[in-house]
Formats: structure tokens, C-alpha cells, sequence
């Protein structure tokens, strides 16, 4: 066995810097490099181009990626988890090989983890007793049922940690949960039981660390960003895992950032719900047990991690069409800056009372002036220039359209000194919405297809 | 003596639907416990006012000197519905961060 694994996180979302991935392989040693692509509008945009070509609905930026990185990994013997699959990891794998083929890497194996995507199985799902009642409101899915465009359940590192056993370099995945990802290396090298709830817990932990790429390397970094070197050429994180459950956190000392028990703790604070149960597919893992300790410049040592029993759900992420968006925007300058875009703010109310226009909800900020901060920010006296943001939000397209057009017309017929218009009218958007609920693990199972480059 | 947050700690913030999540942590050990003693939920619902539609959670993190902060239907419908400019709560961390607290004169603040 390994005395310890080095897993570094190349992306923390789908386009973060485009040559983190390449650095991290390049400019020091690593065991594994994840990569995390998915979320939860992404996965309705990529069925959407799998309905119009089946052979895509993965990320599709990733195959001119793999071009530049394959080389790397087969020479350094790198092994890449990546979600980058979406809803067609099969397909994914295949144009991946397909590039491996052209450069001559026969013989290596590539995997792909799929049997997430539930979009076809729903009304079986729901006839059967599932449900699947948004977790938020209670309502059962069946109500907006017509509208969804993607359901995708959420796997851990199981699946993952198959692909690994049939001996895959590259593995694609579709939904695997941003920790899974890093977790399984650790369970495939080290033989961890699925039943050891504390090692699973700091795999997890890992993978939350990792799954943000820079955030936890001084990306974001509200205690001292003005400290953090090169954030240029920013080093992502990476997670030196031992066999007892305990992970340093560190960097390539080539790169810029900053790794400290600072720099560590934003990122573990970083969307989290109850600390005590972080609920994973595999494991609970409770943030309340972890220790930190600073041992040595850009090492955080990460320990005394505690884990729970998983419990016998997938979360399921389904995304549903709920109707259209529209903002618009002008900047008024100095002097009354402020007066005049409330005015403005005014004029459109009123325009969209007399056009007897309605909508789901009307929202007006300032940017510049309390956008960001709200009633919590203290009053600015005479602003420079304020930029005037309106939305609406509605189901009515034809609505939508006519408030777009109220925008621009402001410029000639409302307060004076704005621009900012550039742009013209502002454009209607499809409001992709999401609704998180739960299924029972027995309901669905992973697949996992590896091939070998001839 | 009274001062900004800003002074005691340093947080990050993020969403989960139309929650945003504030987790604030301690510059230095010793100031966790006053954290744990000064920012309640009254506290931070008097703080954000109209700007936190629903009910507000807190938890203690006394192993990182954290204390995270659910702050519920916050984030104007969240996600995609949002009209928000800033979606996603990022900055719910500074803003947090802005509340005044009572602390002794003597304390000593870098």
C-alpha cells in the first residue's frame, strides 16, 4: 500500500481557469487530478444538446481539454476523475478514446459511470410510489412533472471505485457528487471498508476542500487576499490523503496561492448546512469533529475526522422549465445619481402599470450603491454613478418581451445624464428551475463500462 | 466599546436554493467565545431585517472557532429564479460581517 495518495483538484467548476488541470500535472507529483463540471442547470442545457444530437450532452469543452492533457497523464501516470460526462458519459468516453486512438495510447483504459440519469424512468418511478417530493416545499414532483428537462440521481464514489479496480486511467462520469470524486482514490488505494464511517468522513472532507478548486488555496480569500502570491497563476489545492483517514492540504510550491488553516476553514464553511450531518451517498460526515494544525508552510494537516452511517436515499437533482427572466439596466451619474435612477425606477412601475403588465415579481437595486449589502450598507452621500438594475419574473412571454422594450426608451424620455444602454434591450430568459428530492437507493443502480484503446 | 464583526472575524458565505449560508470564524481562539456569546439569532434577524424572509438557524463549530448561520428564503427565490444581483449570497459574508457588537474596552484587537 501506498504510504500516502496525492489528489488534486483541476476545476472547481465548469469554466474555472482552463489551465489549472494542466499545471497541476505538470508542476509537481500527483496520483490523481478530479475534476468537477457539473451543476444543476448544466445538466439541462447538456440534455438539451443530447436531444438534438445523441452523441453529445457532455462537456463538450472537455475533448479540446483532453488533448492537451492526456499526453501529461499518460506520461506521469495520473489518473483523471472527472463528471465532466453529464447526461452522456458513454458518449464522452467514446470521444475520448476516440482522441487517445489518434495519438497512439492503445492499451489504455477508460471508464464510464452512468445509470444516473432518470429522465426516461420518472413516470415508472412515480406509478411505483416514488414521489420524489421537493425537498423544500413538500409538493410531489408529479406537479410539475410536463416541465422537467433533466433528473439526474446523485452516485458516490462506489461506482467510481469499480471503474478503478477494471483498471481505468480515465474515468468519465455523469452525476458522482463533487466529494465522491475524491473520495473514491482513497477507498480503491487504501482498502478502506464501507462500513469505516471515520475514513469515509475524511475522504468527504477531502472532497469538499477540493471540489471548489482555488477557494481553499487563497481564492476568495476574505481573511488576508491581499497576502496571497500570484494569484495569476493561482495553485489549486491538493489533498495528500494517508491510510488512517488523515489529509494534509497543500499546493505545488511552484504555483501561487496560499494554503493556511485559514485559507481551509472558509472553504469548509463554504455552502454548508448543518455541520454535524453532511449527507453524502456514502457516509455523514460530521464537520464538527475535524482538527486543523498548520504543520509547515502551505500544509494544513486536516484530522479526527468522525463519520455516521449513510442513509438509505439518493438525493435526485431535477430541473424543470418555470417560465422567464428579464433585467434590465442604466447608469445615472453625478450629480443625484441616486434620485434619478429611483425615478427611473419610478417611471418603469408606473409604464408597466399603464401597459398592464404583470409578473410574479418585480425587483429593483442599485448597484454602486447597496446592490450587494441592502439596508445592512450605510448610506452614500451623492454617489458618482449609480447603475439602475430592474427584473421581472414571469410565465407570460409576450409580458416579458414588453417590459425588455421599456428599457432603452428611458435614455430620451426620463431623467437626464444615463447610459450604459450599450447593449440595447435586455434580453427574456428561460428560468431552468430545480427541484432536490429524495429516492430510495434501491430504485436505481450505477453502471460502470470500461474500454481499452485499441 | 462597539465594534463591527469585521474586527473579530472572517466568514465566507454561499446558497443552497433560496438559503444562504454564513460561516463566520474566528480571527483568533479567544475571540470565539465572545461570537458565541454575542451573535444570536435575534441578533442577526434584528441585523437583516426584511432582507431574511424566513426563519433563521444557527450552529456552533467550536472546533474551527466557526459559527455557521443558515439564513432562510434570503436570496429572493434563489437559483435561477433569482433576480438578484448578487444570486448566489456571496456577499451575505461582508454584509453579515458589517453587525455591530458590544465588546469590553479592554479587548485587545489587532
Amino acid at each position: 500500500m501506498k504510504k500516502y495518495i496525492r489528489i488534486a483538484s483541476g476545476q472547481g467548476y465548469w469554466g474555472d481557469r482552463f489551465d489549472a488541470p494542466l499545471d497541476q500535472v505538470k508542476e509537481g507529483p500527483i496520483d490523481y487530478l478530479v475534476m468537477d463540471y457539473l451543476a444543476e442547470v448544466t445538466m439541462s442545457i447538456m440534455q438539451k444538446q443530447k436531444s438534438r444530437d445523441p452523441n453529445l450532452g457532455y462537456a463538450k469543452d472537455f475533448i479540446p481539454l483532453m488533448k492537451q492533457l492526456l499526453p501529461l497523464l499518460v506520461e506521469k501516470k495520473v489518473k483523471l476523475i472527472t463528471n465532466a460526462g453529464g447526461v452522456n458519459p458513454v458518449g464522452c468516453m467514446i470521444a475520448v478514446r476516440n482522441i487517445a486512438e489518434q495519438m497512439g495510447y492503445s492499451g489504455l483504459k477508460i471508464a464510464a459511470v452512468y445509470g444516473d440519469d432518470i429522465l426516461n424512468q420518472l413516470d415508472p418511478l412515480i406509478a411505483s410510489g416514488n414521489e420524489m417530493k421537493n425537498m423544500e416545499t413538500g409538493e410531489p414532483l408529479q406537479k410539475i412533472r410536463r416541465t422537467v428537462s433533466s433528473a439526474n440521481v446523485y452516485f458516490g464514489a462506489r461506482p467510481v471505485v469499480k471503474a478503478l479496480e477494471q483498471g481505468a486511467q480515465i474515468i468519465v462520469t455523469g452525476r458522482v457528487t463533487d466529494t465522491g470524486i475524491s473520495l473514491a482514490p482513497m477507498i480503491h488505494e487504501f482498502g478502506w471498508e464501507w462500513d469505516d464511517w471515520n475514513k469515509l468522513a475524511a475522504g468527504v472532507i477531502g472532497g469538499h476542500i477540493n471540489e471548489c478548486g482555488a477557494q481553499a488555496s487563497g481564492g476568495n480569500f476574505l481573511a488576508g487576499w491581499k497576502e496571497v502570491p500570484r494569484m495569476e497563476r493561482i495553485g489549486f489545492p491538493i489533498v495528500e490523503a494517508y491510510p488512517d483517514g488523515s489529509l494534509i492540504i497543500t499546493k505545488h510550491e511552484s504555483l501561487g496561492g496560499l494554503v493556511s488553516e485559514r485559507t481551509v476553514k472558509e472553504q469548509l464553511v463554504y455552502e454548508l448546512g448543518n455541520p454535524a450531518e453532511y449527507i453524502t451517498p456514502d457516509v455523514v460526515a460530521d464537520f464538527t469533529s475535524i482538527r486543523l494544525e498548520q504543520e509547515a508552510e502551505n500544509r494544513v494537516r486536516v484530522y479526527d475526522i468522525k463519520g455516521y452511517p449513510d442513509t438509505e436515499f439518493y438525493k435526485v437533482s431535477i430541473s424543470y422549465f418555470d417560465g422567464y427572466t428579464c433585467i434590465g439596466q442604466l447608469t445615472y451619474a453625478w450629480p443625484e445619481a441616486l434620485e434619478k435612477a429611483q425615478k427611473a425606477d419610478d417611471i418603469i412601475r408606473k409604464r408597466i402599470e399603464y401597459l398592464g403588465l404583470t409578473f410574479d415579481d418585480i425587483h429593483t437595486e442599485y448597484l454602486g450603491y447597496n446592490a450587494c449589502h441592502g439596508s445592512t450598507a450605510p448610506p452614500i452621500k451623492d454617489p458618482n454613478e449609480v447603475v439602475f438594475l430592474i427584473g421581472v419574473r414571469g410565465h407570460d412571454k409576450q409580458m416579458m418581451q414588453k417590459f425588455a422594450n421599456e428599457i432603452v426608451p428611458l435614455v430620451l424620455t426620463g431623467p437626464p445624464t444615463v447610459t450604459g444602454f450599450g447593449g440595447g434591450r435586455p434580453r427574456v430568459r428561460d428560468v431552468i428551475a430545480y427541484w432536490p428530492a429524495l429516492l430510495k437507493k434501491d430504485t436505481v443502480s450505477p453502471k460502470v463500462l470500461t474500454i481499452e484503446v485499441v | 466599546m462597539k465594534i463591527p464583526l469585521l474586527k473579530l472575524a472572517h466568514a465566507r458565505s454561499g446558497d443552497k436554493g433560496d438559503t444562504a449560508n454564513v460561516g463566520i470564524i474566528a480571527l483568533k481562539p479567544e475571540y470565539y467565545e465572545i461570537l458565541k456569546e454575542k451573535v444570536t439569532v435575534e441578533k442577526v434577524k434584528a441585523h437583516y431585517g426584511d432582507m431574511v424572509k424566513g426563519k433563521i438557524e444557527r450552529f456552533e463549530m467550536p472546533n474551527i472557532g466557526a459559527i455557521n448561520f443558515l439564513l432562510h428564503n434570503a436570496l429572493g427565490g434563489g437559483g435561477t429564479l433569482t433576480l438578484k444581483h448578487d444570486a448566489q449570497g456571496k456577499t451575505y459574508s461582508t454584509s453579515f460581517l458589517r453587525m455591530e457588537i458590544e465588546v469590553d474596552d479592554n479587548l485587545q484587537i489587532d
